[in-house]
């Protein structure tokens, strides 16, 4: 079922490199992280269109935005934590508000950055990206859907959101996979609960459903890999077949995929819904996959989660 | 456009005051003081130095300019209607439901605005990132951005400052309104500014100081910024907020708030009896 540990990232910079030779309107913005968040792929092959800005993800934003006013389209890159929380009101007032053509991606989101600790664990991103008019937030479910979603978000005329996680983790999609924004994908169709996940909880989303298909429960995956817009049309299709739903994310249960879900089903299909995510609480160091056990994300709390769900029907 | 003459320039500034004391007036809100204090700097840059075609507001090889302190955006809204961008009737909606005058800039909402300005400290890193795409593309437009001086107290100007230092910014200048009045009072009082100049200098900046409400020194300055071929220019003009109004020059009560009715026929006599 899943494939190579990659790192999204590492897709990301190639997506950039590739995008480099076939696109002169793009610009990348980097604050000092290019080794780690990987647009240093981009630098090597496109150096007069890589701007670095230092440690300084204001002015980063600000002058994304005036590239974007004048017909560049600029990818600015930082971890998580400062690429939405640093420069928030400055992607409000510079990006959102005037609908500017800026992609900010960011990496090291979620709890998986690890041993860096609280400072460094985006948690909150997808909620204030979320919250702005005209601002897409995208989160894909592998390195695969990294690749894709670059791509796509370049084509894309407006303001974009893009996390990524920091570590290795396993594909779960073909390498040649398609990304359309607000499209989600069933990935294993079922009959009793809706798993939906956006990043790496994806892939935790299918190893619950292995685990319930043994215990004669049937769980349909959707790949939620854009959070806003979100594509109501496919989850509701799959709430009505199913009844209840599961959402899992790296990130808070307040204000991302897990809210964006139960703001749909309260005004749509009003089935019992658990969200899987960190329970209002900041992160802390430690090995990724003992974080992921402690903050409740790995897929037996997922199984756990759904046969709430179930029971709650 | 034809060029205009030092007198029409000086004419067109206090032109500009009127409009502004009529709009906020009108508005009942709106920031009068410091649109007075840059109401010479637009006339010249508006009808003298600026390459632009108010008839063609996208042209591609206009010069730009980005008003950073957005809340003077009465003064750039006369300006931009003087100029031709929209009919000067269109003024008095300013603030109003429904109008594309908004209370602080918009882009895409009234032509010539370049882009969305009104939490202060900004504007600067939108004009590095204008500039740099020009310097890309080889373009010889110009990118001007006006900065209040009390907005300089945020700090991601000087990472704009350095920014545009390493990056050769040549096609880009920066005006202070140096009015040395904010909200709270004197600019030093709350958290002092001075040495200016000096701050600038080691941000690796031409500096040039002007008198604001000198016409004459303006087009100097704004000449000279334009025959730079390294580094970005400063111009710090000195000026006096509310200038050309009596009562509301020198007086930080005027940053935020409209004529009442008697002040402001004092205000349309005083400006109508200077221009021409």
């Amino acid at each position: 079922m899943t494939g190579e540990k990659l790192a999204q990232r590492n897709y990301y910079g190639k997506a950039l490199a590739d995008l480099a030779a076939i696109r002169d309107d793009i610009v990348v913005l980097d604050a000092d992280l290019a080794g780690s968040t990987k647009t240093s792929e981009f630098k090597k092959v496109a150096p007069e269109r890589f701007v670095e800005v230092g440690i300084a993800e204001q002015n980063m934003i600000g002058i994304a935005s005036g590239l974007a006013a004048s017909g560049k389209v600029p990818f600015a890159s930082t971890f998580g934590v400062f690429a939405t929380g640093r420069c928030w009101e400055q992607i409000r007032l510079g990006v959102a508000y005037p609908k500017l053509n800026v992609k900010i991606v960011a990496t090291h989101c979620g709890i998986t950055v690890g041993e860096d600790g609280a400072s460094h664990q985006a948690l909150e991103d997808m909620s204030i990206m979320r919250s702005l008019p005209n601002m897409t937030v995208v989160s894909p479910a592998d390195a695969y859907e990294a690749y894709a979603a670059t791509i796509a978000i370049a084509d894309y005329d407006g303001p974009v959101y893009m996390r990524m996680g920091r570590s290795e983790f396993p594909t779960i999609l073909p390498e040649d996979v398609t990304f359309e924004i607000g499209k989600a994908t069933v990935l294993r169709e079922g009959t009793d609960v809706t798993l939906v996940g956006c990043g790496q909880m994806v892939s935790f989303c299918l190893e619950a459903a292995e685990t319930l298909a043994k215990e004669g429960i049937s769980a349909e995956v959707i790949n939620m890999s854009t959070i806003k817009p979100l594509d109501t049309g496919t989850l509701f299709a799959s709430v009505s077949k199913t009844g209840c739903c599961v959402t899992a994310e790296e990130h808070s249960i307040i204000g991302g995929l897990g809210s964006a879900v139960a703001e749909a089903l309260c005004e749509g299909p009003c089935v019992p819904l658990e969200r899987v995510g960190t329970k209002d609480t900041f992160g802390e160091s430690g090995k990724p996959a003992e974080l992921l056990e402690k903050y409740g994300l790995t897929a037996p709390y997922i199984v756990a989660a759904a046969k709430k769900s179930i029971s709650r029907k | 456009m034809a060029e205009f003459s030092i007198p029409e320039l000086e004419d067109m500034a206090n032109r500009l005051r009127l409009h502004v004391v009529e709009m906020t007036y009108a508005a009942s809100s709106g920031h009068p003081g410091g649109s007075l204090s840059a109401a010479e700097l637009m006339s010249v840059l508006y009808f003298r130095i600026m390459r632009h075609n108010p008839s063609d507001p996208q042209w591609a090889g206009r010069d730009r300019f980005v008003l950073s302190k957005g809340h003077v955006a009465p003064v750039l809204y006369a300006a931009l209607a003087e100029a031709g961008y929209f009919p000067t009737e269109e003024l008095l909606s300013l603030r109003a439901l429904g109008s594309r005058l908004q209370g602080h800039p918009v882009r895409g909402k009234l032509p010539g605005v370049e882009m969305s300005t009104g939490s202060l400290g900004q504007g600067l890193s939108m004009a590095c990132g204008i500039a740099l795409a020009g310097k890309m593309d080889g373009a010889d437009y110009r990118t001007y951005c006006l900065l209040g001086d009390g907005e300089l107290q945020s700090g991601q100007n000087w990472e704009a400052a350095m920014f545009a230092h390493q990056y050769g910014l040549s096609n880009l200048v920066a005006i202070v309104d140096r009015n040395r009045l904010q909200i709270t009072g004197n600019t030093e009082e709350a958290i002092g500014l001075d040495p200016l100049p000096e701050k600038w200098r080691a941000f690796g900046w031409n500096v040039i100081i002007a008198n604001g409400h000198n016409v004459r020194q303006l087009i100097e300055a704004l000449e000279k910024a334009g025959r730079s071929k390294k580094d970005p220019t400063v111009i710090i003009m000195n000026t006096i907020k509310g200038k050309g109004v009596s009562f509301m020059e020198n007086n930080a009560g005027f940053h935020g708030r409209a004529c009442n009715e008697k002040e402001y026929e004092q205000a349309v006599k005083e400006l109508t009896d200077v221009i021409q």
